[in-house]
């Protein structure tokens, strides 16, 4: 008789997932027999779930990878993972006071959120196209969810359905990009197509890679596949967009990453063309069209897009320091975001939330440190020293330097100066124009996102080390 | 202290200062007073801060003193301080200027005091960081750093088109600077390190000197500013508040030029030889250009601003002369110009607080109510126009000695530069202090008053100090600037050397000669 342990995979690696999963079932059960009442422990349990997995990914060590070869637990995915759980964390946090507000505080939310992350995590941490699809769909099902949560409201409906219709397209595409290139090369796991891959690619495999990267662009929200990201951070409700901003970037970015580093390292010059074009277009395209808008989710978006557009530009290097660039950006982005939708969430006056530009006014002479805090976020998003949003795109742009980018680098320097402008245009709101009337204390789950958030942004530049050490290794085990 | 220097002292003390004024409370006239006491008691300290780094600088050595080092981005990329001959004047300048600007605020600013000497002591650690740094990526971080307090004091503070100058002014500086980054980062791969004196000794290779000198160029020429891209100014200076247009005239101008003479001729040597015809094509139509557009003006600061443009373009004109009166005369241009051009700002306030208003057409006949005033005012003009025995003359003659020795042609242009910068300055002059006291709100104005006083009479004796004896700031920038000319010299020369042999070595392989008679050839052309 075989003893049991050499019948089961190893399952420590996977332990994170195993706790997150279990932990979910566990507050459906909950909150299936104690009815919407439990919404309050619900929220409280799925927070202390995302943080004690936090600390369970944060104590591995090493490379492994298990159940046949299909997950890998390493250093890159340990750091992607972490980002995901703060973002997830962050976003129940934000979500709370609202819900209540918008009187839609149900159980199911945060328990969406964290089936939400399993499937994250696993993209995250994904060997094979398998388990990458696997991740994705996990993922993608319960944002649909999520995005059309407020159910009596229009707007909310068709966020959801249309992220679910064109999200269902773009699988469609990247699955066809999978099958082909499992056509044309016979394996599906990642080092197993490296191997595979000796000599020039064939045209099916050019076109598998395409494929791939079509979908990949759309869970991206890179140019050309951004059209729903504008519509869908508008109808969500504010602290599902705050997420849709934040964790499944993460998740996507690393996804991104995974598959062309870690399944196309030797055809980089397939790949290499399509990224430095969805980077230019995405950072072009996010930094003209947040010019004309008013509302400040859809600014939101476009500025998401424009930040994948920088962040790519580290995987178009598509070299060891690239790939750091990509983590630090992605790590910065996190925080800049989740500050400012922090800020949005707080402006608020009896049972009106308010979000357009014009209901900054003045914000500095009616909340100073929330005016502060959201101008930080706007300067480091627009790459201004010493913010922390300046050695994000240090790093990207410094790799691309290296790669021979040049132009890449050049084109992304003068859109961050135009998309400079909107940035400044909210500070200038904020602190050139008269004031309106006072809103609300701000909730407290803003207040600590908002005040963590605030002090990475501002204060990253004193002790930058520790990061770019961890991003360092993170993209040395990519090598 | 804690592993400090006296340079990170330099920069955390305004910062100090400000986190202090901003735990002050809801803004009442008690905190008001509060919070501009605060702000002056802290660029004292730090004028006094910067005296005593001065002491402890041996003025002799070419090489950077006070240096410290501190673990930052990464093993070659620290937070690195350090001064020399170049950088101790403009830091002097720095501290120096501070108080007066606080002063020159004290009761003209009135809304949002605290916000407003935040954002000025942080203005002040990023002007200090940016002449002490001792690291490309953080001269680069503290260069932009900048740009946000001058952003919101300009925007906050200004005047009716504040928004314009404040937009204008951040993103045309940004745009410039972007290129900069680019090329610091192009060099960090090329030496390995940011670390600037490493990359003082280093080589780099003809052909990416050419690239880095624009990227520089481009960020270096907006700073400046030279024409044509200079016309950020003007309207920064005419919407931004007193204090602001001193610092933007007195030390913001000055980081262009520390730059070329930081990074652009001692680091990229050849380039700068090569690009110095278009510098000094630059360079005079700057002068005489913008001294016809400032003849002009209708409005007092734009006047001074435009005027601002042309002193800059004898800097830019002395800097690339590449001899050693050529670089004394900027550099002392430089020194020279902070403190008369702050002081005409200073002069412009003291006017506008009373009048609120800068229209030239307001005023005449000043100097019957204000005798003072009229006096410091004819200072500080003689000293713009570069007349002898003020120190704008110094700086000006210098430049051009260089230039002429550089190229006779050049310095015979800029000098019209001088005649003009008469013409407009003595013209301003006679139309604002000079004819009959007609305008009826003008029958009450008031002299001078004891804080103007203050304010006013010490730049009116460093003018005349400094031009009667220039010696202690050239014998300061000297050291420095005999180790750059030598490092440049060398480098044209290998440069020279080099083409030369490639030259040899194309004929001889062109004559199919032996290995052994190219290097005579070799040889012979050394």
């Amino acid at each position: 008789m075989t003893p049991i342990q050499s019948v089961l995979p190893a399952i420590t690696p996977v332990l994170p997932e195993i706790v997150l999963s279990v932990g979910a079932l566990l507050l459906v059960l909950w909150g299936a027999w104690r009815g919407e009442r439990s919404a309050e422990s619900t929220n409280l349990g799925a927070l202390g779930l995302l943080i004690f997995t936090f600390f369970l990914v944060v104590s591995q060590t090493g490379t492994v990878t298990t159940l046949n070869g299909a997950f890998i637990a390493d250093p890159f995915a340990r750091v992607m993972k972490a980002l995901i759980l703060i973002g997830s964390a962050a976003t129940i946090l934000l979500s709370r006071d609202y819900f209540q507000r918008e009187r839609i505080d149900r159980f199911e939310y945060p328990i969406l959120i964290v089936l939400c992350t399993i499937g994250m995590m696993v993209m995250a941490s994904a060997n094979d196209l398998i388990s990458l699809y696997l991740g994705l769909e996990l993922q993608s099902l319960a944002a649909y969810v999520i995005a059309a949560f407020h159910r009596d409201d229009v707007k909310s409906t068709e966020a959801g359905l249309k992220y679910f219709v064109l999200g269902a397209l773009s699988s469609g595409m990247l699955l066809y990009g999978s099958s082909l290139v499992y056509g044309f090369t016979g394996t599906v796991s990642f080092p197993g197509i490296v191997t595979a891959l000796n000599g020039p690619a064939s045209f099916g495999l050019v076109l598998g890679i395409v494929f791939v990267a079509a979908g990949v662009a759309f869970k991206l929200a890179a140019v050309p596949f951004h059209m729903w990201t504008p519509d869908v951070y508008e109808g969500s409700p504010t602290p599902v967009t705050a997420f849709f901003a934040s964790a499944p970037k993460m998740a996507a970015m690393a996804m991104t990453v995974r598959v062309f580093i870690g399944a196309f390292p030797d055809v980089t010059a397939v790949w290499q063309q399509i990224i430095v074009f969805v980077s230019i277009a995405s950072m072009a395209l996010g930094s003209f069209a947040a010019i004309g808008q008013r509302n400040l989710k859809r600014l939101m978006a476009y500025s998401s897009i424009g930040n994948v557009g920088y962040a790519l530009i580290g995987l178009a290097a598509g070299s060891e320091e690239g790939i750091r660039g990509v983590v630090i950006y992605m790590v910065i982005y996190l925080a800049m975001t989740l500050g400012a939708f922090a800020v949005l969430l707080s402006l608020r006056r009896k049972d009106r939330m308010f979000e357009t530009i014009d209901d900054l006014s003045g914000l500095s002479r009616t909340h100073p440190w929330l005016a502060f805090s959201l101008a930080a976020m706007m300067f480091s998003l627009a790459g201004i020293p010493p913010l922390a949003g300046f050695f994000a795109k240090f790093y990207v742009f410094a790799a691309a330097i290296k790669a021979d980018l040049v132009t890449l680098a050049v084109i992304g320097v003068v859109t961050s100066v135009v998309g400079a402008f909107y940035y400044l245009r909210l500070v200038k709101v904020m602190y050139f124009d008269e004031p309106k009337a006072p809103y609300e204390r701000i909730p407290p789950g803003s207040a600590i996102v908002l005040a963590a958030s605030s002090v990475v942004v501002v204060l990253f530049f004193l002790i930058p080390a520790p990061l770019v050490a961890a991003a360092g290794s993170a993209a040395k085990s990519l090598f | 202290m804690f592993g400090l220097g006296i340079l990170s002292g330099l920069l955390i003390v305004p910062l100090a200062g400000a986190a202090f004024i901003l735990t002050l409370g809801e803004e009442t006239e008690a905190v008001k007073r509060n919070a501009r006491w605060a702000a002056l008691i802290t660029t004292v300290v730090t004028f006094l801060l910067s005296l005593a780094a001065w002491a402890r600088y041996d003025i002799a050595s070419p090489s950077f003193q006070l240096v410290e080092s501190h673990a930052w981005l990464a093993e070659n990329i620290r937070f690195k301080l350090g001064v020399d001959g170049f950088s101790m004047p403009l830091i002097l300048l720095t501290t120096f200027l501070m108080p007066f600007c606080i002063g020159a605020s004290w009761l003209s600013v009135e809304n949002r005091v605290k916000e407003y000497f935040v954002a000025f002591l942080v203005l002040e650690t990023t002007m200090i960081g940016v002449f002490c740094a001792l690291d490309l990526v953080l001269f680069y971080l503290f260069f932009e750093a900048g740009l946000i307090p001058m952003f919101l004091i300009i925007g906050i503070w200004g005047g009716k088109r504040r928004i314009y100058a404040s937009f204008k002014f951040f993103l045309y500086t940004l745009l410039g600077s972007v290129l900069m980054l680019l090329a610091i980062m192009a060099m960090y791969w090329e030496a390995g390190t940011t670390d600037i004196p490493t990359l003082l000794a280093h080589r780099f290779p003809v052909g990416l000197q050419w690239w880095l000198w624009l990227a520089f160029f481009a960020s270096f020429a907006v700073k400046m500013p030279m024409w044509p891209v200079h016309t950020w100014l003007p309207d920064a200076h005419v919407e931004a508040p007193t204090a602001g247009s001193v610092i933007l005239a007195g030390i913001l101008l000055k980081m262009g030029g520390y730059g070329f003479i930081r990074i652009s001729l001692p680091m990229l040597p050849d380039a700068s030889a090569e690009f110095a015809p278009l510098v000094f094509a630059l360079s005079v139509i700057a002068i005489i250009f913008t001294s016809l557009t400032a003849m002009m003006q209708t409005d007092i600061k734009k006047l001074i601003a435009y005027s601002s443009v042309a002193h800059m373009g004898f800097v830019t004109l002395g800097l690339f002369t590449l001899n050693e009166q050529g670089i004394q005369g900027a550099l002392f241009l430089m020194i020279s110009h902070g403190i008369v051009s702050g002081a005409l700002f200073l002069c412009v306030g003291v006017v506008y607080d009373r009048m609120h208003t800068r229209e030239i057409a307001a005023y005449g006949g000043l100097v019957k109510r204000m005798p003072l005033y009229a006096a410091a005012m004819m200072v500080f003009t003689m000293a713009n126009v570069g007349l002898p025995g003020t120190s704008g003359f110094v700086g000006e003659f210098l430049a051009m000695m260089g230039a002429f020795k550089a190229n006779p042609t050049v310095a015979f242009f800029s000098v019209f530069g001088i005649i003009l910068s008469a013409g407009y300055a003595l013209w301003l002059y006679a139309r604002v202090i000079y004819g009959k006291l007609e305008k009826p709100n003008l029958q009450g104005i008031l002299d001078l008053d004891l804080r103007e006083k203050i304010i006013i009479a010490p730049l009116v004796a460093l003018t005349i100090w400094y031009g009667v004896h220039p010696a202690p700031v050239l014998d300061t920038f000297a050291p420095s600037t005999e180790a750059l000319m030598q490092n440049m010299r060398t480098a044209l020369a290998n440069t020279q050397n080099a083409e030369a042999a490639a030259k040899a070595a194309k004929l001889a392989a062109a004559e199919k000669i032996a290995p052994e008679n190219s290097q005579k050839i070799e040889a012979a052309a050394r």
